[in-house]
Formats: structure tokens, C-alpha cells, sequence
């Protein structure tokens, strides 16, 4: 059986002129393509140069919004399929499959009726007829699904096989029930012109109580043939159909089931329905009669009815290894010289085969999107009827599938988060796949960024974690959002990216003399020990939080262990011993005794640092003398303090 | 990015910035004087970094630029500044690429020039991007035409990067040489010398490694060609690079003639190419590893019409205004 082979889609990019050289660059979600001057050799073409970029995308289906339930609710049934638990034996997981594998097609369906409404109501044609092939895709994937989950996951023996062949062919022919509504709803049914179609195309599918019933209607329309249609309708109850839940075997049901074939075939014989044309033709049918089955071409317009209803009428305890020979007979047998074998027949023909593989392979060249091969082969691969090949990817064809599907979804605004978890069931490289992807989502909000955060820790990723935040807090940065730079890098446990934003605080502060975004200083917590810049800013603003709140003697402690203790950068002391300044000038005696050496001893050592620092040439005569005339400042401060501390030290209090 | 036809690097050569805005649609933010000579490729650093370009010229030098916000009134009318942060002069020729180093690298960036040099800098401090000095300089022997470092993360892979020759002699095989940084002697030595390449290479791109132990690599020259590159298993006392098995996984000659761009997208499942058949083709391998093209882009010289799309398997949003990801575009000034 040969693969499918589909010719590589041309795209035409209007506005390029023919033959030119085109240049491209990969978008997040697209390809865009530009036309260049380039040639490789000669002289450059004169004339304006193609002024467009054009943006091609792939699969538009993503953008639908009808099919984006679709793929919503199928990541609902896609997840809770993952959950069934591993221990229990497969075999008494079947229902359980079976139910998820109805699940999958009726949300198919669903999807398909939303489209076919929409295709109707439209007035835009080309919009119904982009809806139409939408349709007729699903269409077609519903049908290659239902026949999987027959021959494969329900995998019903033999008898119990054609009864859900059957059920398959009925459901994938309404028009049957559509002729039989007309003819039913009209004056005299049995003399519609689709009165007898509708009869055969009962027989057909094997709906012989239907039949019986329209049959009836004709009956006694002609007391003549009376006899005639009471042996025909006893011919089509009489019909044994295989009970499964019944006490009858295989064996006594195929028993029975050819002496019902003999007795049928012997009225034929017998000429007891020459006179009737229809009724003959229907005789025929009942003992599988190959050229009035392909009579009915029309009728049954696929050769997959003519397999079920020849198999219904000559074997119908059919096994499934059987079903291929017939499978292939009867498509050779049903196409003519005009028609071509379809992708289509090739798929369901791989199914009747049981080659899994083919029909995997097949679909995915055949189908644009990717969803409906990577759903129906993780079903497969739970229900644990593929045998894992072992790929160069390392992976399995099933991962393969799956990381496709879920890789498309990622460039939808929404949709990314369901991709996520598609990623999370994909144990070999899943996770490496998520990772690339996820540092691709465009950061477009801080709610967005927030989200895709939340899903890199919980994972762990903790790369991710690190380069998102560095990411925001750089783009805060360069847009001055101090405040917000730094809860990002704090987030990302940046330490030298803290000190950064920490020191633009302080510059901040000594330019302006207000701190921004003060909330976030005020509470910073444990973070502050993330660096040593940080630690001092948020001990800083602690010191203005208490001097505001005229805790003095508190401040004062703050302040001087600021630089004892060496939290504070020796830039900052000036400042530090500025804003005592205050403090020493209060009525009160604030600095003790002790701690006014202390303070004294800073100010020594950051003046002898000072001067032994080579004079800056640049530094402005102006400044210098500021400096100075602050430290004679500070210096008979400290001196004064000194005083009064010693003296109220020294007083008792009497 | 693609070169401006040759003859003519008299002309300015300007580099232009598209931005997305809010609602989706795309502006040109920036448009400037990047190099004396034509410019021929340009490339962006992670955005870990903020926001930083490289390029590099016809005019021997590459430089690097930073974005500055401007005021708010310019960015409401959507103009940004760019201002050079460096430039990097020490090639005597052409230099003909630039790029990158991964981001678990720090920042760092490569480049390679037309007399066969490849010269590795860095930036020790990323607050500063005025500061780079040369870490490496390496001597291919071939004129060099494209660089591309392994994009590669992993513990197990030490810092590599291919270099790409286009060098006519078909006699001096090996266009493509690969080379790898041993953290022993602390300097690139090559690995692996591509021997069956012996036509000019334009292009090489390194594809995203998902955790796999070998590389891939897609090469442009007469043809689109991917390669496997397995590490053979080393033994502990052995010295020097890793040994590989070199294995061709594909070979493409459907653009007929030379292939000047390959590109990879970011999960390394398709390849783009372009060449001068005028078309754009992606190739696609599926879980046996067959590459197969599964697209072709081509200009059809069509006008340009106001609707979006075709209904095909690759659909189309054409705009009449410009439009652009954050890449750059080369672009002949008017006057040109």
C-alpha cells in the first residue's frame, strides 16, 4: 500500500515581480517574505525595489473562531483521557475509550453543524464556500474516526463486526432519511418519484422493518400483487440478525442465517418476483447479488456501502482479517474507468488493512491541520495498540504528532495555554519543546507575563523563570519604571540587576529628595536580603519611616548602624551624616554620648578618605567648598551633641 | 538578512526598525544611516539585554546599537532612537556576518570577515554595552561568508559555532568548519571540517537543539543541504575537540540554482530557504526524519489587491502599509 503523495502548495505572493530574488525572515507565528535587488551577479536592477513585506501564515484554521471550540473542548477530553489511571488492564478500560473516542466526534459534530449553519446563513460566497470545505473536512475526518473506532478501539470479533459497520454506513448516509422525509410528507408516498429509492436504499443499509413498513404503503396500492408483497415482506422479517448479547453462537446464528439465504435465493430462482421489477431487484439484493448491488451505484454512492451492504448480504460473519480482500474488491470493483481513487478511499482502505500507520501517515499528509491525527493516535496509544518505534527523535511518533499540534496552537493569543498541557503529556521532549516555546509568547501585558510565569514555576523551569523577569525588569528599566523593574528582578532573584535598580533609587533620592514607588519599598521583606544595595535601601527608607514618624531615638540607631555596620556604600555616608544633622540639632539629646564618637569616627574616616583621593581637577572650586563647609558643619554639630550628651550622662538625677 | 546588489556600495545603506503596536499593526519606528558601506546582514540580541542590534558592513567595521525611549510624545507617534554603542573595528575587510552567541553565554557576539578571521567579543558588563573587548581571534584559512553558534544550552555541549565559506575554488574542499571551545586551553580549535562541501556555502544556520544529543545543521549553497552531527563518545583522558559523525540528511536541489538564506523557525520543524529562483521553500521532516518540501512561496507579479487571503493551505495577509516582526530590513535609500 503506498503513501499518499501531495505536491509541496505553491503560494503566490502578489506585488513581487516573477523570478525576483525574495529574502524572509521567521516571525513568532508567520514567515514574512520581502522582495530584494539582489542578483548574484551583473549589474543591480534600476527601478523601485518591491516596498512590501508580506506576512504568510499557515493555517488559518487556528484564527476560525468556531473551530477554536474544536480544539477547546477537545483539550478538556484530551486531559481527562490522560488521567485514567495506567494500572488497570486494558481490556476493561474498552468502554471507557469507546465513550472518550464518542466524545471527540461528537464535539466533530457539533463543530460541523456550527460551520454548516454559518456556511448557509452567509451571504459573503467566498466566505461559504471557505466554510463548505471546512465542513467537508470535518466530514470527512468524522468518518475516517468512526470507522477507527470500530475497527480499532471497539475492535469487535466477528458478527458483532458488520453490526457496527452497519450502524457507520447509516450514520454517514442521510440521504436516505432525506428522500424518505419527502416522500413521507407527500400526498400519496407510494407513488413519489423517490418512493422506490427509498425502499432500496433501506434494504441498502440493512433497515429492513423501514422497508417492511414503506413496502406496506405499496401494498395496498396493488391487491393484485398482494401475494407478492406478503411473500417479500415475509422474506425481509424472517432476515436473522446476529444478537451479540444473545445465547445463540456464531456458528447456529450462520446456520440460520443461510437457510434464510437459501430460501431467498430459491424464490428468485422460482421467478416469483419476474413481474415486479422493483421487487425482484430487491430479491436480488437479499441474496448479495454483485451486479444488482453495483446497479445501485447511485444509491449507495460510496464503495464503503456497497462493501457493507455486499458483506451484510453474503458474509455477514464477516472476521476482521477478512475485511480486506472484500475492502479492496470492492473498491476496484465500484470505481469505474472515470473516477480516481481519492486520498480518502486510500485512508479507509489502510483501516480496512488494520494498518494503523498507514492511516496516521496518510491523514497527516493529507489533512492541513494537525489535530486530528495527534488526537486520534494518543487515543490509539492509551488504548495501547501502538508499538513505539524507536525514532531518531527519540521520541515516538505519537509525541511526534502531539508536539506538531500543540506547537501550532502556541501562536494563538489564547489558545497557547492549552498547548501547555498538551506539551506537559509528552514525557521525552515535551518539556525541551515547552521551553523554547514559552520564551517566545509575546510579553504584551504584565498580566500575560504574569500568566507564563505562573506556568514556568510551577514546572520548575526555573531558566525561564530568571530570563522572563530579566526580560520585564530590563523593559521596565529603560522605560523608568524603577518601581517595577525592581519587583522583577527581585522575582528573579537577580542580585546584580537589584543593586542596579537600588542605586538608581538612591540617585533618584539625592537628585529629587522623595523616593518613588515607596509601597514597594516599604514592603519588601525578606527580598530585601537579595542584595547588599538593596538591603540599604529598604533600611534607608525604614530610617525616614521613623524619623517621619518622630521616633528619633530608633532613627538615630538606624542611621549610625547604617554605616557601622557597613550596609551603607561609603558614597552615601555624606548623605547619611547629612540627614543626622536634624537629628543633633533637636532640644533633646537624641545621639548618646557613645554614639556621637561613633558618628564622629565615620566622619574622620570618610574626610581622610576624601583627601588622600587625588583632588579631582574636575570637580568645581564651587563644590569643594561646599563639601568643606558641610563637614565644619556636621563637625561642630557633633561637637555640640557631644556636650550635651556628656553633661545629661553625667547628670544624676536628683 | 540579504545583500544589496553589489555594485553598489557607493550608496548609503540604511537600517530600518519595524515595531508591532497594540492593536497589530506595524510601523516603521526608525530608519538610520547604519554603515559608510553597503550593510550586510543585521542581527538582534536576546531581549534579556533590552534592546540591542549588531550589524555589519562592506565597510570592515560591525557595530552595536542600543534603542534609547524617547520622549512620550515620540512614542506616541511611534518613533524610537537608536544610538551606536560601538563599533568594532579591528577587520581590515569586508566583514560579512554577525551574530550572537546564545544567551547562557552572556553577551557576547561573533563575527567573520572576507579574509577568513572570525572574531569573538564580549561584553563583561551587559549594563555597558560601550565595553567589549576581543576574546578570540581565529584564522579559518577561507574567506568567510555566514556564522552560526549552536544554539544549544546544554551542560553537554560545550560553546560551538560553524563558519561558512564562499570561497570559489572548488579544489580546497570543505566550505563548511566546525569549531568548538574547550574549556582546558580556554580557545576554539575546529572540530570538523564538512569536506563533501566544496561549493561556495552563503548561508548556515544551527537549528534549536529540543534536548537531543546531536546537531543539525542547514547550509546554503548550490543546493539546500542539512546535516546530522553526532558526537562520538569521548574517551576521558582524550584531549582536543570532540570527534563527530558527519551524516547528510538531506540534500535539496529544487531551487535550480544558488541558495542564498536558510533559516530555521523556532522549533526547528521547518526550514526556510530562498534562492534565486526567485522562490521561498519550507521544508518539513516527519517522525522517520524524510525532509520533504511542503511549501513554496514565489512571487507571481500579481497587483496588489486589498483582501486578505487565499483560501489554500497557506494563507496570506498582505497590508499596504509596511509590515514586519522585530527584524530588520535592509533597505537602498531612495535616492539610490
Amino acid at each position: 500500500m503506498e503513501e499518499v503523495d501531495v505536491n509541496p502548495t505553491v503560494t503566490n505572493i502578489p506585488a513581487i515581480r516573477h523570478g525576483k530574488h525574495m529574502g524572509f525572515a521567521w516571525g513568532p507565528e508567520d514567515i514574512l517574505v520581502y522582495e530584494t535587488q539582489f542578483k548574484a551577479s551583473g549589474p543591480s536592477l534600476s527601478g523601485p525595489g518591491g516596498s512590501f513585506i508580506h506576512k504568510v501564515r499557515k493555517d488559518e484554521d487556528i484564527h476560525s473562531p468556531i473551530l477554536r471550540k474544536l480544539f477547546n473542548e477537545s483539550h478538556h477530553i484530551f486531559v481527562g483521557l490522560q488521567t485514567i489511571k495506567e494500572d488497570v488492564p486494558s481490556k476493561s478500560k474498552k468502554p471507557q475509550f469507546v465513550s472518550i473516542s464518542r466524545n471527540y466526534r461528537s464535539v466533530i459534530r457539533a463543530c460541523m453543524e456550527e460551520l454548516q449553519q454559518v456556511a448557509v446563513s452567509t451571504k459573503d460566497t467566498e466566505m461559504a464556500t471557505q466554510y463548505g470545505n471546512q465542513v467537508s473536512i470535518l466530514l470527512a475526518i468524522e468518518l475516517i474516526w468512526n470507522l477507527c473506532e470500530v475497527l480499532f478501539i471497539d475492535a469487535a470479533p466477528a458478527g458483532s463486526l458488520l453490526l457496527h459497520l452497519l450502524d457507520w454506513v447509516r450514520l454517514h448516509n442521510a440521504d436516505a432519511d432525506e428522500k424518505a422525509k419527502d416522500v413521507l410528507q407527500s400526498d400519496s408516498p407510494a407513488e413519489h418519484h423517490h418512493y422506490w429509492d427509498v425502499v432500496v436504499s433501506y434494504v441498502l443499509q440493512g433497515r429492513l422493518e423501514e422497508a417492511r413498513q414503506m413496502l406496506a404503503k405499496q401494498a395496498t396500492r396493488q391487491p393484485a400483487s398482494r401475494n407478492m408483497y406478503k411473500l417479500m415482506d415475509g422474506l425481509l422479517s424472517k432476515m436473522p440478525f446476529y444478537n451479540p448479547g444473545g445465547t445463540q453462537t456464531l456458528t447456529e446464528f450462520d446456520v440460520k442465517w443461510r437457510n434464510w439465504h437459501e430460501e431467498v435465493d430459491r424464490y428468485l430462482k422460482d421467478n416469483s418476483f419476474s413481474s415486479n421489477y422493483h421487487l425482484e431487484l430487491i430479491c436480488k439484493i437479499l441474496v448479495g447479488d454483485e451486479d444488482a448491488l453495483l446497479e445501485q451505484k447511485e444509491l449507495l454512492s460510496t464503495w464503503y456501502h456497497f462493501l457493507i451492504t455486499r458483506l451484510l448480504y453474503c458474509h455477514p460473519t464477516v472476521k476482521p482479517i477478512e475485511l480486506h480482500y472484500y475492502a479492496q474488491s470492492c473498491l476496484t470493483m465500484f470505481l469505474d474507468s472515470r473516477s480516481v481513487q481519492e486520498p480518502l478511499d486510500s485512508i479507509l482502505l489502510a483501516a480496512f488493512e488494520f494498518d494503523i500507520y498507514l492511516v496516521i501517515k496518510d491523514c497527516s499528509i493529507v489533512l492541513n491541520n494537525w489535530w486530528f491525527v495527534a488526537h486520534l493516535t494518543d487515543l490509539l496509544d492509551h488504548c495501547k495498540l501502538l508499538h513505539s518505534h524507536n525514532l531518531n527523535f527519540g521520541s515516538n511518533m505519537r509525541e511526534f504528532l502531539l508536539i506538531e499540534y500543540a506547537s501550532g496552537l502556541f501562536t494563538h493569543h489564547s489558545l497557547w495555554q492549552c498547548a501547555v498541557d498538551y506539551f506537559d503529556h509528552c514525557p521525552e521532549l515535551g518539556r525541551a519543546c515547552l521551553e523554547l516555546q514559552i520564551e517566545r509568547v509575546p510579553l504584551d501585558t504584565e498580566r500575560k507575563a504574569l500568566k507564563v510565569l505562573r506556568i514556568c514555576e510551577d514546572r520548575q523551569m526555573s531558566e525561564q523563570v530568571r530570563s522572563i523577569c530579566k526580560i520585564m525588569a530590563m523593559r521596565a528599566l529603560r522605560n523608568n519604571r524603577l518601581g517595577s523593574a525592581l519587583s522583577w528582578s527581585i522575582r528573579a532573584k537577580d542580585a546584580a540587576f537589584a543593586t542596579l535598580i537600588s542605586e538608581r533609587f538612591l540617585q533618584d533620592y539625592c537628585t529629587k529628595g522623595t523616593f518613588s514607588d515607596l509601597d514597594l519599598i516599604d514592603n519588601l521583606g525578606p527580598a530585601m536580603l537579595l542584595s547588599d544595595r538593596l538591603t540599604f535601601l529598604g533600611k534607608y527608607r525604614e530610617f525616614h519611616k521613623l524619623y517621619g514618624e518622630k521616633r528619633f531615638k530608633e532613627a538615630a540607631k538606624l542611621l549610625l548602624s547604617l554605616m557601622t555596620a557597613k550596609i551603607a556604600p561609603r558614597s552615601f555616608w555624606m548623605t547619611l551624616l547629612t540627614d543626622a544633622l536634624p537629628l543633633l540639632e533637636q532640644k533633646e539629646v537624641i545621639f548618646s554620648a557613645d554614639q556621637t564618637y561613633e558618628l564622629m569616627y565615620c566622619l574622620e574616616e570618610l574626610t581622610s578618605s576624601l583627601d588622600t583621593a587625588a583632588p579631582g581637577a574636575d570637580s568645581p572650586m564651587q563644590e569643594q567648598d561646599v563639601e568643606q563647609t558641610k563637614v565644619e558643619l556636621l563637625r561642630l554639630s557633633l561637637a555640640r551633641n557631644l556636650a550635651m550628651a556628656i553633661v545629661k550622662e553625667g547628670t544624676v538625677d536628683t | 538578512m540579504n545583500p544589496c546588489g553589489e555594485s553598489s556600495c557607493l550608496s548609503f545603506a540604511l537600517t530600518l526598525v519595524w515595531d508591532k503596536r497594540e492593536n497589530g499593526e506595524w510601523q516603521c519606528t526608525a530608519s538610520w544611516k547604519t554603515h559608510s558601506g553597503s550593510v550586510w546582514r543585521v542581527t538582534w540580541a536576546h531581549p534579556e539585554f533590552g534592546q540591542v542590534l549588531a550589524s555589519c558592513s562592506f565597510d570592515r567595521t560591525a557595530a552595536v546599537w542600543e534603542e534609547i525611549v524617547g520622549e512620550s510624545n515620540d512614542k506616541q507617534r511611534g518613533l524610537s532612537h537608536w544610538i551606536k554603542r560601538t563599533t568594532l573595528v579591528d577587520s581590515r575587510t569586508s566583514v560579512t556576518d554577525v551574530k550572537f552567541a546564545p544567551k547562557h553565554m552572556g553577551l557576547m557576539l561573533a563575527t567573520c570577515s572576507a579574509d577568513g578571521v572570525v572574531r569573538i567579543y564580549e561584553a563583561p558588563d551587559v549594563m555597558n554595552l560601550s565595553q567589549w573587548s576581543l576574546q578570540h581571534e581565529i584564522s579559518c584559512k577561507l574567506s568567510c561568508s555566514c556564522i552560526s553558534w549552536n544554539p544549544s544550552s546544554s551542560r553537554a555541549h560545550p560553546p560551538m559555532f560553524a563558519v561558512g565559506s564562499d570561497d570559489s575554488n572548488v579544489a580546497y574542499g570543505g566550505k563548511v568548519q566546525i569549531y568548538e571551545y574547550n574549556e582546558n586551553t580556554r580557545k576554539y580549535s575546529k572540530a570538523e571540517t564538512l569536506m563533501t562541501v566544496t561549493d561556495a556555502v552563503h548561508d548556515i544556520a544551527f537549528a534549536p537543539n529540543l534536548g537531543r544529543s546531536f546537531h543539525v545543521l542547514a547550509i546554503a549553497t548550490k543546493d539546500v543541504r542539512i546535516f546530522k552531527l553526532v558526537p562520538l563518545r569521548k574517551e576521558s583522558t582524550a584531549a582536543g575537540p570532540t570527534k563527530f559523525e558527519v551524516q547528510i540528511v538531506a540534500q535539496f536541489d529544487n531551487h535550480n540554482s544558488q541558495v542564498w538564506r536558510v533559516s530555521w523557525n523556532i522549533t526547528s520543524t521547518l526550514l526556510a530557504s530562498s534562492g534565486d529562483d526567485g522562490c521561498v521553500r519550507l521544508w518539513k521532516a516527519n517522525y522517520m526524519e524524510n525532509w520533504k518540501c511542503t511549501g513554496i512561496l514565489k512571487g507571481d507579479g500579481s497587483p496588489l489587491t486589498g483582501s486578505s487571503g487565499q483560501p489554500s493551505a497557506m494563507n496570506m495577509v498582505v497590508g499596504s502599509s509596511v509590515q514586519n516582526s522585530q527584524n530588520i530590513l535592509n533597505g537602498m535609500s531612495a535616492g539610490s
